[in-house]
């Protein structure tokens, strides 16, 4: 009898080709930045030293004042995203379950969803004045969109048999929205809620910035005012891991739903 | 046919009565002073307001600066976006180590870096023109990948049965199967170009359109504020739909 040898996987390497490009990346970006600071070729302090933008960064965190913006930004896009997302769903599922409905209504969503909301922002601060339930607004309005049209998509999606399972129990209109249709639009829901916080995000900082005293939106611009570069960058490095650290969470756990129902 | 035809138009009547019922809601209700008329001007009165606004302001000159930034934003995106995008589906390592990087982009709040922006280029229309740009790349970067890797196998084969060069490949092959799936990611980069350009002009109080609404809305003109923003939405959503239009006929029929 011929012997066969053990096939086994060539070994991988301990760094892949592809670790090895992001770090050189990130490294040559680093030494550019570095360099550029150190050349003087751009106006002083708007490419400041990496090593003072880390000491700025470290001091921003460390700052009690920066963890109650936080708060209260982390405040404003929460109840944004709990009453723009719940009158999204509602609406979404309304028009997802009637074909008229929603071809009377959905055109609406979809062409209104993309125009730019915060030239709604006067109209926010007369309505809600210039505290934070003009921001909370602001961000209800970015994010309704989206969560409707994916709520809408997603109840359109349902497998009819589980509708008519539900029927056939005679589930009410609660029942069958609890039971039936959340369970299984679960998904689009999910990337609806990805969508609207990233919008949400946008619309309440974007109206700090523009008026208000409080959150990370005044912050940003108030390092704008005191051209205080480090901290305006140090800000936007806080920014940017958290929205994209936040995004990825909701990601993954749509992901590890969808693995779940496999 | 009839019947066809009306079931077709119920939907569009029902939407547009529901509209017009609830203007002439809100107009009873402000009339009969149960909404302020100081914080919701009468739909009639920002009716009133539009021809107004379009002459006194200079409305199509405003237009025109936020179409010139807005085409500028879109010259760029497409040079430096399909640029990206190509040099990330030739070389597959660049790809593997960045694209999850540019798709981190497409969710991060871009606009916040106006400030930035601001610090770099001055109040000028560069810096609205930059933000346009910085907000829709990702989505041209992702979208112009998905279309070149998305070429049908068998037309890649032909173009190799036929001894093409690289190079004719790209222009005769890759390029033509992924132009409506790059119009997708042009189109989008476009909306978010948009959205930020009349966005940034109304932070920073310079520009075209959303520059007018701030002006407006500092002189306390509730009517011409009102009806501004209703002329930004219409121009909006007649620009998504023409794009949406253009985007249909382009996509392949299957």
């Amino acid at each position: 009898m011929a012997e066969t040898g053990r096939l086994t996987a060539p070994a991988a390497p301990a760094v892949s080709h592809v670790t090895l490009v992001r770090v050189a990346i990130i490294a040559a970006i680093l030494l550019t930045w570095e360099a550029v600071a150190a050349s003087g070729l751009l106006f002083r302090d708007v490419v400041p030293s990496l090593i003072v933008i880390g000491r700025a960064l470290i001091e921003l965190l460390t700052e009690a004042a920066y963890y109650w913006h936080l708060g209260v930004t982390a405040g404003e896009i929460g109840s944004a995203l709990l009453i723009g997302g719940l009158a999204g769903l509602a609406v979404g599922i309304a028009l997802g379950a009637n074909p008229l409905l929603s071809r009377s209504f959905e055109a609406f969503l979809y062409y209104l969803g993309p125009t730019p909301k915060i030239i709604f922002f006067p109209v926010m601060i007369m309505w809600f004045g210039v505290g934070p339930g003009s921001k909370v607004a602001m961000g209800v309005l970015s994010c309704f969109f989206p969560v409707a049209l994916s709520a809408a998509a997603g109840m359109r999606g349902i497998d009819k048999v589980l509708i008519r399972v539900g029927r056939s129990f005679r589930a009410s209109t609660w029942q069958m929205v609890t039971k039936i249709y959340l369970p299984a639009m679960r998904m689009p829901i999910l990337n609806g809620v990805r969508l609207g916080l990233g919008v949400a995000i946008i619309g309440t900082l974007l109206a700090e910035t523009k008026l208000s005293n409080r959150g990370l939106g005044f912050l940003i611009i108030n390092a704008y005012s005191t051209f205080n570069m480090p901290r305006m960058y140090a800000l936007l490095i806080v920014l940017f891991v958290l929205s994209i650290g936040v995004n990825a969470l909701i990601g993954r756990l749509g992901g590890v739903d969808s693995r779940r129902t496999r | 046919m009839i019947a066809r035809a009306q079931r077709s138009l119920l939907p569009l009547a029902i939407g547009v009565g529901t509209l017009a019922l609830s203007i002439a809601i809100v107009e009873v209700l402000i009339r009969v002073g149960v909404v302020n008329r100081f914080i919701v001007p009468m739909p009639s009165q920002i009716a009133g307001a539009f021809e107004r606004v379009i002459l006194e302001e200079d409305i199509p000159h405003r237009f025109l600066v936020t179409a010139r930034e807005a085409f500028w934003a879109t010259m760029l995106l497409a040079l430096v976006g399909v640029s990206i995008g190509v040099l990330l589906h030739r070389v597959k390592l660049l790809r593997d180590a960045t694209e999850t990087w540019v798709a981190a982009m497409a969710s991060a709040p871009t606009v916040l870096m106006y400030p930035l922006f601001l610090v770099i280029f001055g109040r000028s229309e560069r810096t609205i023109i930059m933000m346009g740009f910085v907000a829709g790349l990702p989505a041209v970067i992702l979208k112009t990948i998905e279309g070149l890797s998305g070429t049908r196998r068998v037309l890649i084969d032909v173009g190799r049965s036929f001894k093409l060069s690289q190079t004719q490949l790209f222009w005769k092959i890759y390029f033509p199967a992924a132009l409506p799936t790059i119009f997708v990611g042009l189109r989008l980069g476009m909306i978010f170009a948009l959205i930020n350009i009349v966005g940034v002009e109304f932070l920073i109080n310079f520009g075209g359109l959303g520059q007018l609404i701030n002006d407006l809305a500092e002189r306390y003109d509730l009517p011409g504020t009102y009806a501004a923003i209703c002329f930004v939405v219409l121009v909006s959503v007649i620009f998504f739909f023409l794009t949406d239009r253009i985007e249909r006929w382009l996509r392949p029929a299957d």
